[in-house]
């Protein structure tokens, strides 16, 4: 049946009609729809782990068993994973094990754009790139073919514009993979040294018949033009791009394995045509490898390494017809994310700010308590990076820097990492306030489950890891909980616990505002008659809050009615102050 | 055929992905190659989001490139100015008259830009705004400007009501059905 997939939703497919039994993942913008869409087919056991490095463990651990298994995850989540990754690839699988990495050039919702093309080289380990979702389910499906094969993990490569763009799939049935017993294979499996020196040289007859493999796989295929001064090296969304920029203007080798690259397929194409172009987002990859066989090509001369490409980007480095827009000459005002209305972490970070403190920041929603007005964080690099940063920062100065300096990390995020931070604060003993922002959720990709929230991937119930327990159990004795809806509340725990001397844990709890199960007050209305103008409401970056004819103004269709504008307004404006 | 190409912007939250889902179901059932390009992740926090549909015989890419829509369909009215570069020239722009102000104008770092419909006009295009907010607070929820949206563009595309409605039931809770063909209705007729 033809339907309209996303590129993820039709990895999910693939995962279901090639028989896959388990999934376990962590979820990461562009990646995560894979996950829940293979949560929702009955057949395939599916869960969030907590990080990715635990998901790929636990999915080798299924294929030691015999059984497809699978893990997803964003490009930066693979630098979690990649400790297993490397050392899976020598030991090679028992059921067929893909590993999907979803990159996301042009950063719409990542803090870098690495390459995850550099991992398949560097673990070689093979990986196959669908330039849409038919490919999607199809390279899938393939994965696991190639998967048993050549005794590999395979990677699958997705981009954000492969992951998050519908087209047009034709479903199959599900084939149920034959289970392999377990058998006890210590030289393949048990990765000391005397193992792992016998399994390195097997990893590299393993690429090179791969690579045999890749010279006549129908994935690297050639498409005829009319042109043959040109021929285009592609793969991915970038294929898409030099099609319709061209049309079946200039021959193509359209590559869907992009490690290990066929020698002779390209040498061939490009035999036959005049320049050699390759297109293909970010690092030169493709184009290094061309080179390293002795092909001369153009590539990164014509094509940025940074950001997405478009079609129009290819039609005028090929000299191919296309349009420009005309810009309206007005000046636009940028519109950056924004903390929602109701949002829990507003009224924390509105402490921060008024407390001037430095914040060691991590990775999710509360990321956005960087922008103005509230300004109020001064890094952000990686998962639970902020919890062991404070370490450090601390330490560093001597403790100068203790009374002032917090990390905030939120629920999901602490699970993945910060809890290893935490135990590092406890045992080398610095004097450092961690703040969990606990929502409840996983916020930032789309509210997912995790080991706080007390519920599962299939909705549910589970165990409930007890945030404050486990804070306990590595040994820091100062834990507390404020409401952050609560300004008063928010600034006294964050002023003794800055002040007291020994490390502490300050979880501010709340469910994020846009879960479906979150009862609000309602909309406040604001009181022209009391509001003077002063504008300290403007002070915490609501978005329902706007000052017109230099009064305040609640635009009701986003206010939840939090309060945290209440109580920082003085003329009693704003819909009276909470209840204390 | 000549792929044909409409581009959906608006603010996080104001449901634009219904609006390109319920398009592309519809498009796919008259037989057409389908692509459509959604925004997840970080961006759809409050933050400008466009959405893209292509459809034809055959679509390579899944992004519209500037100078390349047919129409945009726009769900605030900066942000039909903002993406007007994306619009083919003799384009249409169909847009909300809502006016939603970014955090750079509500901390005052910036102004929202005034007689902004006049200026777009000005420029050459072909400009629909309608009071969608008010429409769809007439149908039952001010959350279904997206249907009353769809409504208005229904008037510009080759498609039944018939149609256009089977797509609705496919793409909208049970119990929401009757107010957002109450809300698609009033956009088209309007």
């Amino acid at each position: 049946m033809k339907q309209l997939m996303l590129g993820n939703e039709a990895v999910a497919r693939g995962l279901y009609e090639a028989g896959c039994t388990f999934v376990s993942s962590y979820p990461g913008t562009p990646s995560t729809e894979i996950t829940e869409a293979a949560a929702k087919y009955p057949e395939l056991y599916a869960e969030w782990a907590p990080n990715e490095k635990v998901a790929m463990e636990s999915a080798f651990g299924a294929s030691l068993a015999g059984r497809r298994s699978f893990c997803g995850m964003k490009h930066v989540g693979l630098n979690v994973a990649a400790d297993p990754l490397f050392t899976l690839s020598y030991t090679g699988v028992r059921g067929g094990m893909v590993v999907a990495v979803a990159d996301d050039a042009g950063m719409h919702s990542s803090q870098n754009e690495q390459d995850s093309r550099h991992y398949a080289m560097a673990a070689k380990l093979p990986m196959l790139e669908p330039s849409d979702s038919a490919e999607a389910l199809d390279f899938t499906k393939l994965a696991y073919e190639l998967s048993e094969a050549f005794d590999t993990p395979v990677i699958l490569k997705m981009c954000t514009r492969v992951a998050h763009s519908q087209s047009v799939v034709e479903t199959g049935e599900r084939d149920e993979a034959p289970e392999k017993p377990y058998e006890k294979d210590g030289a393949k499996y048990i990765m000391m040294p005397v193992n792992a020196k016998r399994r390195h040289p097997l990893v590299e007859e393993r690429t090179a018949k791969i690579a045999e493999w890749a010279e006549h796989a129908s994935v690297n295929r050639i498409e005829a033009g009319k042109d043959y001064t040109l021929g285009i090296i592609t793969s991915s969304t970038s294929y898409q791009y030099v099609k319709e920029a061209c049309g079946n203007t200039y021959p193509v080798l359209k590559l869907g394995m992009v490690w290990p690259l066929p020698v002779e397929k390209i040498k061939t194409f490009s035999a036959g045509v005049g320049r050699v172009v390759v297109v293909e987002e970010l690092d030169g990859f493709i184009e290094a490898h061309c080179r390293s066989i002795g092909v001369a090509v153009e590539g990164k001369s014509l094509f940025p390494c940074v950001g997405e490409l478009s079609q129009n980007m290819v039609a005028a480095q090929l000299g191919r017809p296309h349009c420009t827009g005309a810009q309206l000459e007005e000046g636009i005002p940028p519109r950056p994310p924004v903390m929602c209305a109701g949002c829990p972490h507003r009224g924390l970070f509105y402490t921060l700010k008024k407390n001037n403190l430095t914040v060691l920041g991590d990775i999710g929603c509360y990321t956005l308590g960087a922008a103005a007005p509230l300004g109020a964080m001064d890094s952000t690099i990686c998962m639970g990076a902020s919890v062991s940063s404070l370490h450090g920062f601390n330490k560093a100065t001597g403790g100068e820097s203790e009374g002032r300096t917090v990390a905030v990390i939120g629920d999901s995020t602490f699970m993945h990492s910060g809890v290893t931070g935490l135990i590092n604060t406890a045992y080398n003993e610095s004097n450092s306030t961690v703040i969990i922002l606990d929502n409840s959720i996983t916020g930032m990709t789309g509210h997912q489950q995790n080991p706080t929230t007390g519920f599962n991937l299939k909705g549910d119930p589970c165990t409930k890891i007890d945030l404050e327990g486990l804070c306990r159990a590595v040994g820091i004795s100062r834990v507390r909980v404020v409401d952050p809806y609560d300004l008063t509340a928010c600034d006294t725990a964050v002023k003794e616990e800055l002040a007291a001397r020994e490390p502490s844990v300050i979880i501010s709890r709340r469910p994020c505002a846009l879960l479906k199960y979150v009862r609000h007050p309602g909309p406040i209305a604001a009181d022209p008659d009391k509001c003077v103008g002063c504008k300290s409401c403007m002070r915490i970056g609501c978005p329902a809050i706007s000052i017109v004819d230099g009064k305040a103004a609640i635009d009701s269709t986003l206010c939840t009615g939090c309060g945290v504008c209440s109580q920082l307004c003085k003329f009693d404006a704003l819909g009276g102050k909470k209840e204390a | 055929m000549e792929t044909k190409n409409i581009m959906i912007a608006g603010v996080g939250g104001q449901g634009t992905l219904l609006a390109s889902k319920l398009l592309g179901r519809l498009l796919l059932g008259k037989g057409y190659d389908v692509k459509v390009s959604e925004v997840h992740g970080m961006s759809q926090r409050g933050g400008s989001v466009v959405t893209y549909v292509r459809w034809g015989e055959k679509v390579y890419s899944p992004i519209i490139d500037k100078g390349q829509a047919d129409v945009i369909l726009s769900f605030e009215l900066l942000e039909a100015a903002r993406w007007a570069e994306y619009l083919k020239p003799g384009g249409r722009i169909i847009t909300n008259t809502q006016q939603v102000n970014p955090m750079p104008v509500i901390t005052g770092a910036a102004q929202y830009p005034q007689g902004l419909e006049g200026k777009l006009c000005a420029a050459g295009i072909d400009l629909d705004a309608i009071d969608a907010l008010s429409l769809a607070e007439e149908a039952g929820s001010s959350r279904a400007v997206n249907l009353v949206l769809l409504g208005r563009l229904s008037k510009w595309l080759d498609f039944t009501e018939d149609e256009w409605m089977a797509a609705i039931e496919q793409s909208v809770p049970p119990k929401f059905l009757e107010m957002n063909r109450r809300a698609f209705a009033l956009g088209r007729g309007y």
